[in-house]
């Protein structure tokens, strides 16, 4: 397995070797699934939508629909205006969404469509709307995507309609799961503060099964609560590369507080989401969480020689690993291979401090670590065969390198492919600390078993 | 139920706009036996906004048939993307007796920034290329285009010829940007020109290996298919020289031209190469098919009649009969659970005709079928395509020509053997799908997803086979799936094995308990339930 990987370090700049991520057009459509009654639309050739629609689909086990301009040479020579306005007419007659939410890719961005004019030139039918975010995949990653298909939502729809600010707080949740996101509404809910979520793929790319195919299921964002995050107090931006655009542009539009925190996984991360909970609305933790919290110290204690000092490799995207890492140091464990292939300081975005912010949790913890924005599993895998770990932690295309170096593997983040459930179970909060490190401790210990001889094999562990 | 022209037009194309229902209607067709010929109309650009479920010439070309050959180092010259998507997602598997000589596991970008948009990416490919010569030492090296590639001006195919003399091996560029053409299918007849223009012929093998070498075209070895079909061809003292592409290789690809016969398997994909390789070195092609048991067995009878081998031809009826008592006892239980279903069968460009065979032998009735992205010959059969106008969208993919080679061209047998053979065997030619389909049934030509819907609830099949995009669409209604390009992750599906696997994966689609839930308990019953009492 990845035999012609060598483990001597080279120079390299002509590109990628086993990306770590993907890009922008997958995370705009994610993000614009999660608005209720949307039809997300790629301006491209279709074969953009056709990926982006399956890898989506394969992480979810779940229908993704999206529509496209399908570009032909002609249309991507002389721009792609009679395209665009062609489907928007298809689309409202034949599949009759609330919203349509476009994005573009690398050959509308290439021959520069000026979408704003084409749909302002674009006849809508009476109560819909047509949003639209640039999305050029030759710019950042995924994460990036679905950053500016949020930023467009707060540009298109959000609205400062009244005189004072209402108490309730917007929610960015960053490109998580719907498991997450309805475990972040439900601490919300617990502790009492009305919240506007958005996106919200929850009840959309999670859906139940009844005998009826709804083409827009339950789940999404209204427009409605888009429109009024304008007189929210504040928005709570969870994830900086994926949230903080978005909480930023709302905050000039419409004087709405932004505060950037981390992906809310692991015990201090929750912490600080509680809290800011907490100090903004005055609203004191209830027993029910703080339960959970305790019992997650409870457990943490229990097990911590499962974890103490075992070196981890984690990748995937930065908010995720930046806050992954995080618990893991919680953990007493070293994160000693951290990367992400979303590149930092990405233009135009106010985000971009993955290094910096890894490196500064690492030197408190005294970990001595590689760290890398921009980079790819390539990479990774040359680290870990300099410096070998007793863990892998990241998204499906780590199983290569997990099999290659016989290593203990977590499957984490976007996209996985090869299992199932993960979308429907949290990895944030006090709950989805626990699953994680259920998960993080039954690989090492089903290793720890796999690898005993007969007479080290233990009963009780 | 089954539907007709007046329910066609009433249900499904009656909700269009008024251009799409025009375009539409030659898209759908009704199956009539009693009509000679019926046309439909394929191969032409998608309506934009109808949810298609086409790809792009780019998955064509490096996706379906670039990607297989497991020795090369496929260079994805564009943003991240298409490289990413198309890394290890289709199942073409592959293995290699030198495990440093097998590429597949990686995925090889240029990741295009936004400097490389402004001011080129040439400099950035050249330097892929270089890496990738330095830390795989490949056999060759391919390059295929993206979408912007083209736009900015980036010229590939001179990159390739200086990166050629620099490093001394194979390295060809392919110019398949997504917006050529109208699908996938562009991309097959880009990949082909290039590789037969490029690659193949390069050996200098003079003479055929065996007394009955062949090539295997387009087979792409999914889920394991064409080992499956080896297995079989090697016992019958067949030697293949090169599959096209699955588990294929440069090796093998450049010394195909001494076959004695080609294979079709994927008649889309690949008629290109198996036309010009008649041409050129005078080798028929025979179109085969290795989906279902009549299937492989005719294929195999095919095959033993064209080498006209007395030997042979016994052997195969030996290996026929051996294989047929082995495996028929296998599939009885999964035909009792089979029996009287119907099913849909929309695939790209080949399957949607093949699976129905096995379907049929296995009691299930194909209700719909149609493509993606096939043409009107593979509709209606390859008489009709001097009749096939090139229309704006596909003129601008480069046809190939070849004449016959100086030095290799042979006839591999004598005309009129050729001419008695061709009354037999489909060599040279493809009947189509159409040709197939029983009254009644519906063709579709790029089935979208509101006549998706909309069949699935006048026809209510018993199983949906298609795609991973449209996979949870039916089982939400509660429809089993079968995925017929990837199988679900299960295979091989072709030949006499393959047969058994699929009738095991199809049943236990329909028995599986689940179905039985859907329904929650309280729904059928009453909230409180009492007796009347006489008074």
């Amino acid at each position: 397995m990845l035999n012609s990987t060598p483990k001597e370090l080279i120079e390299r700049a002509g590109g990628a070797i086993n990306p770590a991520k993907t890009c922008q057009p997958i995370g705009a459509m994610y993000a614009a699934l999660g608005i209720h009654k949307c039809l997300p639309h790629s301006h491209g050739s279709q074969g953009c939508c056709a990926y982006h629609r399956s890898h989506l689909t394969r992480h979810f086990r779940e229908p993704v629909m999206a529509s496209t301009s399908s570009f032909t040479e002609g249309a991507s020579v002389f721009g792609g205006g009679a395209n665009v306005k062609t489907a928007v007419n298809n689309v409202f007659t034949i599949y009759n969404p609330d919203v349509m939410a476009i994005h573009t890719t690398c050959l509308s961005e290439t021959i520069g469509d000026d979408l704003p004019t084409y749909i302002k030139a674009t006849e809508v039918p009476e109560g819909k709307v047509v949003i639209h975010a640039n999305t050029p995949s030759y710019v950042g990653s995924h994460i990036t995507g679905f950053s500016n298909m949020t930023k467009a939502m707060v540009s298109y729809l959000a609205e400062a309609s009244e005189e004072n600010k209402k108490e309730q707080a917007n929610i960015i949740p960053g490109f998580v799961n719907p498991g997450d996101m309805r475990e972040i509404k439900r601490l919300a809910k617990h502790m009492g503060v009305k919240s506007i979520m958005f996106p919200d793929t929850s009840g959309v790319l999670d859906s139940p099964i009844t005998g009826q195919f709804m083409m827009y299921p339950k789940g999404g964002a209204r427009v409605e609560d888009i429109r009024d995050s304008g007189n929210s107090r504040i928005t709570l931006a969870l994830g900086s590369y994926a949230s903080a655009d978005a909480a930023y542009h709302l905050e000039r539009k419409c004087k709405v507080r932004a505060i950037t925190l981390k992906t809310p996984i692991g015990i201090k991360a929750t912490d600080d989401f509680l809290m800011t909970l907490r100090s903004n609305f005055v609203k004191e933790i209830p027993y029910d969480l703080e339960e959970e919290r305790g019992q997650l110290v409870d457990i943490m204690t229990d097990t911590h020689y499962h974890f103490y000092d075992k070196k981890v490799a984690v990748f995937g995207d930065p908010d995720i690993v930046a806050a992954t890492a995080e618990f893991l140091l919680s953990l007493g464990m070293r994160p000693v291979h951290v990367l992400t292939g979303t590149p930092g300081g990405v233009t135009g975005a106010s985000a971009g401090g993955f290094e910096r912010e890894v490196k500064e949790m690492l030197d408190q913890s005294g970990v001595q670590a590689n760290i890398k924005a921009g980079g790819d599993l390539f990479l990774l895998h040359q680290w870990i065969k300099n410096e070998p770990v007793d863990l892998l932690i990241g998204n499906t295309y780590g199983k290569y390198i997990a099999r290659a170096e016989d290593l203990p593997f977590v499957r984490l983040g976007f996209p996985i492919l090869d299992r199932s459930m993960h979308p429907y179970l949290p990895i944030v909060g006090y709950k989805g600390a626990m699953r994680l490190l259920e998960l993080i401790g039954n690989a090492l210990l089903d290793r720890v078993d796999r690898d005993a001889s007969d007479e080290d094999f233990e009963l009780v562990m | 139920m089954a539907i007709d022209q007046k329910m066609l037009e009433e249900i499904i194309i009656g909700q269009y706009p008024a251009k799409v229902k025009r375009n539409r209607r030659k898209h759908i067709l009704i199956r009539d036996t009693s009509l000679a010929a019926q046309e439909i109309e394929a191969n032409t650009r998608t309506i934009p906004g109808i949810i298609t479920n086409r790809g792009c010439a780019f998955a064509g070309c490096k996706g379906v048939v670039l990607g297989p050959l497991r020795d090369m180092v496929h260079i994805v010259h564009g943003p991240v993307g298409c490289a990413f998507y198309s890394w290890l997602t289709r199942r073409n598997k592959a293995k290699s007796d030198d495990p440093g000589k097998n590429f597949l596991a990686y995925c090889v970008s240029t990741d295009m920034q936004e400097g490389d948009i402004v001011f080129g990416g040439e400099k950035k490919l050249n330097r892929m290329i270089d890496e990738v010569v330095e830390i795989f030492h490949p056999n060759a090296i391919t390059i295929s285009a993206t979408c912007p590639v083209g736009l900015i001006g980036d010229d590939i195919q001179s990159v390739a010829r200086m990166a050629r003399e620099r490093h001394g091996i194979s390295i060809t560029a392919y110019n398949c940007e997504g917006y050529k053409g109208v699908s996938q299918s562009a991309g097959h007849h880009i990949a082909n020109n290039g590789l037969m223009e490029h690659v193949i012929g390069l050996g200098d093998m003079e003479e055929p290996p065996g007394k009955f070498t062949i090539n295997i075209l387009g087979e792409y070895n999914i889920g394991g298919d064409s080992w499956e079909v080896g297995r079989v061809l090697e016992e019958l003292g067949y030697d293949v020289q090169a599959v096209m592409t699955g588990d294929g290789s440069f090796e093998e690809l450049k010394n195909a031209h001494v076959s004695q016969l080609n294979l079709v398997q994927c008649h889309r994909s690949i008629n290109y190469i198996a036309d010009m390789l008649e041409k050129k070195y005078g080798t028929p092609w025979l179109k085969v098919n290795f989906i279902g048991i009549r299937a492989t067995c005719e294929t195999l009878r095919n095959m033993a009649l064209y080498f006209g081998d007395e030997s042979l031809i016994q052997r195969t009826e030996e290996v026929i009969a051996r294989e047929l008592a082995r495996i028929e006892p296998l599939l009885e239980p999964y035909r009792k659970i089979c029996e009287g279903k119907t099913a849909f069968c929309f695939v790209g460009g080949s399957r949607g005709h093949h699976y129905q065979g096995l379907y049929e032998e296995l009691g299930i009735k194909t209700l719909l079928a149609g493509y993606e992205f096939a043409h009107r010959d593979d509709y209606e059969g390859r008489q009709v395509l001097p009749n096939i106008k090139p229309d704006a969208d596909s003129k601008n993919i480069p046809e190939l020509h070849v004449v016959p080679d100086d030095r290799r061209y042979r006839l591999k047998l004598p005309a009129e053997k050729m001419e008695e053979l061709k009354s037999k065997i489909p060599l040279s030619y493809y009947k189509g799908m159409i040709a197939d389909m029983k009254d009644g049934s519906v063709i579709v030509d790029d089935l979208n997803h509101k006549e998706t819907e909309e069949l699935i609830r006048i026809l209510k099949p018993d199983i949906f086979s298609s795609g991973i995009k449209d996979k949870y669409i039916p089982q939400k209604m509660g429809v089993p799936v079968k995925q017929l390009h990837n199988y679900d992750y299960s295979g091989p599906y072709a030949g006499f094995n393959g047969a058994v696997n699929f009738a095991r994966d199809v049943s236990m689609n329909f028995v599986t308990p689940a179905w039985n839930y859907i329904v929650p308990p309280w729904k059928n019953k009453p909230l409180l339930e009492g007796t009347v009492q006489d008074s």
